[in-house]
């Protein structure tokens, strides 16, 4: 079996921005583990031969021409915003 | 002491020059426009939305590849770059990591003594811009942030140079010759005060002639030229102190401080350089279908190298005028656009009537030849110069103006005489240094000659008038 550490599990959570108990640290270190066991089973197999899959719809340039479609309702956006000034967002202060 | 070199790689990332954002189809005039009005569900990252990737924007961003002389990958994909910030709303900026659209370009830039310097550009990605943080309203310093979306999504390349540069210098005639062309090939206005064209820069210092890389920094908020020459110089001395004192640069970000003229490391950014690139489910890979491919190559215009080239070669400018005058397109343009009206000898007088004029701005080629023609008899280059902002703002003609303003250039020899004769009189030093056989003195009665003559007197004819008076003994 595969073996994700705790601290992996924790630096995982933060930067994921989760607060873990240690109930669920411990429930997905356990849970981890087992997905990673489950890849380890796809290595088994032999692709040598297979490229590399980002996408499997089969398609490629997928593209939109350069016109400008004004969303319109760009105040409604705005409104379930959890705070706002103005037209702005606000947010805590973030600075370098 | 050692002697040190620097070590220096840029990315700039350019603005490109399309309507819309990358992946929606919200307006990309954001910049001044009021906050939060160029948004849409899919650039504000709300719930089950689908980004679209936008043709032009792909189409420019080959092109400036190509005009860069980079290759183009056959298959690109896109991927999610996964970090927390108040200005990224969906937690992942679009961008392209391990299948880029382009690598392996170079760029050839000239340096201040008119040496090439050629450096190599490792790769060209495609991304979308965040959106605008602010900190303060004018100068009042606010206890929380603001958020504004409307740059959020806009399209840019960053282009990642290989760290071939090796003086400051070299880093100002890259960031000039790259915004050069991507002028040129339309790919991006590269706007510095709108912010279309930032750069970052890593340096490292080691020893002149040793082949390993000392511990980079990299620096952040550099947004005009100067700055990442300031900086950079900055940063050299900085590192160069580190080291001769024993000491050990540390791989960090640090910020320009333009005021201070230093740098200060970031710490924040220290934290979690971990951005967990995956490929984006949400896009399909981007093909660089040859015939496309040939079609953009075949729709770039002239670029800033050839055009010079020509200039020299088919109309005999100097490299220092073709020089100056390629290092605005308009301009060039609006030279090549002039010279199909004017013989190909005239080239040299209109490069005169372009060059040397403070904030020069072209006007349209009919009347641009007529004043050219104009130059050759009726009025100086200087009174021709000064005729530039009413052309522009009358849309009048030359020879009208000329008229209107009785500028035409005084060519009656009886009046010259009077002239010439007053200005050796009144410059008796200069008169007898021309007579002692100085010919340089002939510079300030020329000069006295124009004076009394407004500007109006021909300056050929004067010439003339001069040398024969003092020959006659006068
Ligand atoms: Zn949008």
């Amino acid at each position: 079996m595969a073996n994700i550490t705790r601290e992996e599990v924790q630096k995982i959570s933060k930067l994921a921005k989760l607060r873990l108990t240690e109930k669920e640290a411990e429930l997905y270190q356990a849970q981890f583990s087992k997905i990673l066991d489950s890849m380890a089973e796809l290595r088994q197999l032999d692709t040598e031969d297979v490229p590399p899959t980002t996408s499997v719809l089969g398609l490629s340039n997928v593209l939109r021409e350069d016109s400008p479609a004004p969303f319109g309702e760009a105040e409604d956006l705005l409104a379930n915003a959890p705070e706002r000034e103005g037209p702005y967002y606000k947010v805590r202060k973030v600075i370098e | 002491m050692a002697e040190y070199e620097m070590v220096i790689g840029l990315e700039v990332h350019c603005q490109l020059a399309t309507k819309t954002k990358l992946f929606c189809g919200c307006a990309t005039d954001g910049f001044g426009a009021v906050a939060n009005t160029r948004v849409c569900p899919v650039c504000t990252g709300q719930p089950g939305v689908l980004p679209v990737l936008n043709k032009r924007a792909v189409e420019l961003a080959f092109q400036a590849a190509l005009a860069l002389d980079c290759k183009l990958a056959d298959v690109s994909i896109f991927a999610r770059k996964n970090y927390f910030y108040p200005d990224l709303p969906k937690a992942y900026q679009i961008s392209q990591y391990e299948q880029p659209f382009s690598q392996h370009g170079r760029l050839e830039c000239r340096l201040k003594d008119g040496a090439a310097k050629v450096v190599r550009i490792h790769r060209i990605h495609l991304e979308e811009d965040a959106g605008k943080l602010l900190h303060a309203i004018g100068s009042e310093e606010l206890d929380h942030s603001l958020v504004d979306f409307n740059r959020g999504g806009t399209p840019l390349i960053e282009i990642v140079s290989e760290p071939d540069i090796r003086v400051s210098d070299e880093a100002y005639a890259y960031l000039t010759a790259l915004r050069e062309v991507l002028i040129y090939s339309g790919a991006s206005r590269c706007d510095l005060e709108k912010g279309e064209m930032r750069c970052d820069a890593n340096i490292s210092v080691r020893l002149k002639g040793a082949e390993k890389f000392g511990t980079r920094a990299e620096i952040k908020n550099l947004n005009s030229f100067k700055n990442v020459k300031d900086a950079l110089e900055y940063e050299f001395r900085r590192q160069v102190e580190i080291v001769e004192s024993g000491g050990k640069v540390v791989q960090e970000t640090r910020l320009w401080n333009a005021e201070k003229m230093a740098t200060f490391s970031m710490r924040s950014k220290e934290e979690a350089h971990d951005y967990r690139y995956f490929p984006d489910p949400d896009l399909v890979p981007l093909e660089a279908k040859p015939a496309w491919v040939a079609a953009l190559k075949a729709g770039l215009p002239e670029l800033p190298a050839a055009r010079r080239a020509r200039l020299t070669s088919e109309f005999r400018l100097s490299s220092y005028d073709a020089e100056v005058l390629t290092s605005k397109k308009e301009v060039a343009d609006s030279f090549l656009e002039t010279m199909k009206l004017l013989a190909p000898e005239d080239a040299k007088a209109l490069a005169n009537l372009m060059l040397n004029t403070a904030d020069f701005s072209p006007i349209d080629a009919p009347r641009m030849a007529e004043l050219v023609t104009l130059t050759r008899r009726v009025i100086t280059v200087n009174k021709a110069k000064e005729l530039y902002p009413e052309l522009r703002a009358s849309g009048k003609s030359p020879k009208t103006l000329v008229e209107e303003k009785g500028l035409a250039q005084v060519s009656d020899e009886g009046q010259l005489r009077e002239w010439v004769k007053a200005a050796l009189a009144a410059n008796p030093q200069a008169a007898a240094d021309l007579r002692g056989g100085k010919e340089r003195a002939i510079g300030s009665i020329v000069g006295a000659v124009m004076k009394l003559s407004k500007g109006k007197a021909n300056p050929g004819l004067v010439n003339k008038l001069i040398k024969e008076a003092v020959n006659a003994g006068a």
